[in-house]
């Protein structure tokens, strides 16, 4: 029997208004995912600015945010990292109440594999960091690794066996659409414009000064413009004549079929570059390491994901009979230290939000929190007052290649 | 994967070759007369164009030899190869152009 029309749910309530862009605003962010949509949020929740238009080209939270893999943790190694994504777990704790949003926000775990003897310095090397800097983490024996993840292939006769694992017990996953949405209802509740299908293909500057952006649809004066493009913020910056140490990359993920619950928690391996959870629904999520080339192209080589699905397989022999659902690519931009770039430009009241390479979704609302105080104060946050631009002249660089997870 | 056109070797198949980021980023000729901003241009920044790019690559697993290759890093279309060597048939990226233009 096919179901009358009258049998299907009702059309849900839309959640922000689709909005034609004005000739002016106090602050254009470029970037309608989920840092562009954060800072939005804050900027007029803690700082009252809300003659604000967020422009994305593409539909909205439809570029890396609707892309990455949804891990949120904040087990990084330097204090300086810690201070940014440990401010940002603290706020995804509460953000579901604050955004009066669903995001399903599930502190299920992330283990951090060790494969060899220097992993393991390195992973209680971090531990010990994160614990000193008040952020949970353990070491894990391999027995105890088993316990909490007994899918995790823990026997000593593989080529890369299981040695141990750290394990930040609040870290977990979000499901990143609801995020996106949530922040975006908030958004549009204060009145700020989501301006969809809208390119900027230019920014004014006059004086030393941005003056406003050129847009596929117009040109929209603005007081201040705030970039958080990600993979695309080269080619932004290109427009004001800014170059900036970023290499974007392709970098890939993928889902199963729809799967019974088997996975516990998040695993990463840095060695053997797979990470895997199991989506709310049911389908495992998969991630593998950037392909080494520049690229744009929103897709990635077949390659990458062979050597990912095999050490999946090593790792979790219980996959070996799902099917793969389908994959997609990001356009990751990264730094040669690994770590992001927030905060001024040599243009005055134009803001940089950039480098987050593999790790961005995490940071969301920590980000947007600090990069509205940057915004709206002129001065960096300060979280995100490490990551300047210059620290690439001073060197006082940030160097997270061992805590990123992914080798970019 | 695709076949990648090493100069020297013909079409192979990608995953023979490392990738070397980009072609023609020059030794500064006189290194004490860089200032910290000119170092760190040499050292940290490089082009990341949405188009063609002149870049390195190495056939790791054939000849070993290292060649320059403009690539569409959009399309991922290798546009042409040639040895390291020639100028950049770009005519972007090197050291004297951004002084130049600077």
């Amino acid at each position: 029997m096919t179901p009358d029309a009258h049998d299907l749910p009702d059309h849900p309530d839309f959640l922000w208004r689709n909005a034609d862009p004005k000739k002016s605003y106090d602050v254009v962010i470029v970037g309608g995912g989920g840092h562009g949509l954060a800072t939005a949020y804050y900027l007029a929740k803690n700082h009252g600015i809300t003659n604000i238009a967020v422009l994305e080209k593409g539909w909205l939270a439809g570029g890396n945010m609707a892309r990455n893999t949804t891990i949120i943790r904040s087990n990084y190694l330097w204090d300086e990292s810690s201070g940014i994504y440990e401010s940002s777990l603290k706020l995804w704790e509460t953000l579901e109440q604050d955004l009066d949003y669903p995001i399903l926000f599930s502190q299920r775990g992330v283990l951090n594999l060790a494969h060899n003897l220097q992993d393991v310095r390195d992973s209680k090397r971090r531990v010990y960091a994160n614990q000193l800097n008040g952020i949970d983490a353990e070491w894990l024996e391999p027995d105890e690794v088993a316990k909490v993840c007994p899918i995790v292939n823990t026997s000593p006769d593989v080529r890369y066996p299981v040695h141990g694992a750290t394990y930040q017990p609040r870290a977990g996953i979000a499901k990143h659409d609801y995020v996106a949405w949530g922040f975006a209802r908030r958004c549009d509740a204060y009145g700020i414009d989501l301006i969809q299908n809208c390119e900027v293909t230019g920014i004014d500057v006059s004086g030393g000064r941005v003056t406003g952006v050129r847009t596929t649809r117009g040109r929209i004066a603005a007081g201040k413009v705030a970039l958080a493009a990600a993979g695309h913020t080269s080619v932004l910056a290109q427009m004001v004549g800014l170059r900036l140490p970023l290499q974007s990359h392709p970098l890939q993920a993928l889902v199963s079929e729809l799967l019974e619950p088997v996975h516990p928690t998040v695993v990463m391996s840095n060695a053997v570059h797979v990470y895997v959870s199991q989506a709310h629904k049911g389908e495992l999520v998969m991630g593998a390491g950037i392909d080494s080339y520049n690229g744009y192209g929103q897709r990635g080589a077949f390659h990458i994901i062979e050597r990912q699905m095999a050490a999946a397989l090593e790792l979790f022999p219980v996959f070996a009979r799902a099917h793969m659902l389908r994959t997609w690519g990001g356009i990751v931009d990264t730094t040669p230290d690994a770590s992001p770039i927030v905060g001024l430009t040599p243009v005055e009241d134009l803001y940089l939000n950039c480098g987050w390479g593999t790790g961005g979704f995490k940071a969301t609302p920590g980000v947007g929190w600090a990069y509205a105080h940057t915004i709206a104060t002129g001065e960096p946050h300060d979280t995100n007052a490490p990551f300047t631009l210059d620290r690439f002249t001073t060197g006082a660089l940030v160097d997270e290649h061992g805590a990123a997870a992914v080798a970019h | 994967m695709q076949l990648i056109p090493c100069p020297w070797c013909g079409p192979r198949e990608e995953t023979e070759f490392h990738y070397g980021g980009q072609a023609h980023v020059e030794h500064p000729a006189d290194p004490h007369a860089l200032d910290d901003e000119q170092w760190a241009q040499y050292v940290f920044f490089r082009d990341n164009p949405k188009g063609p790019f002149a870049e390195r690559w190495a056939h790791t697993a054939g000849c070993r030899r290292w060649f320059n290759a403009v690539r569409d890093t959009v399309s991922y279309e290798f546009l042409t190869v040639y040895p390291v060597g020639p100028p950049n048939p770009l005519g972007t990226g090197t050291r004297e152009r951004q002084e130049a233009t600077a």
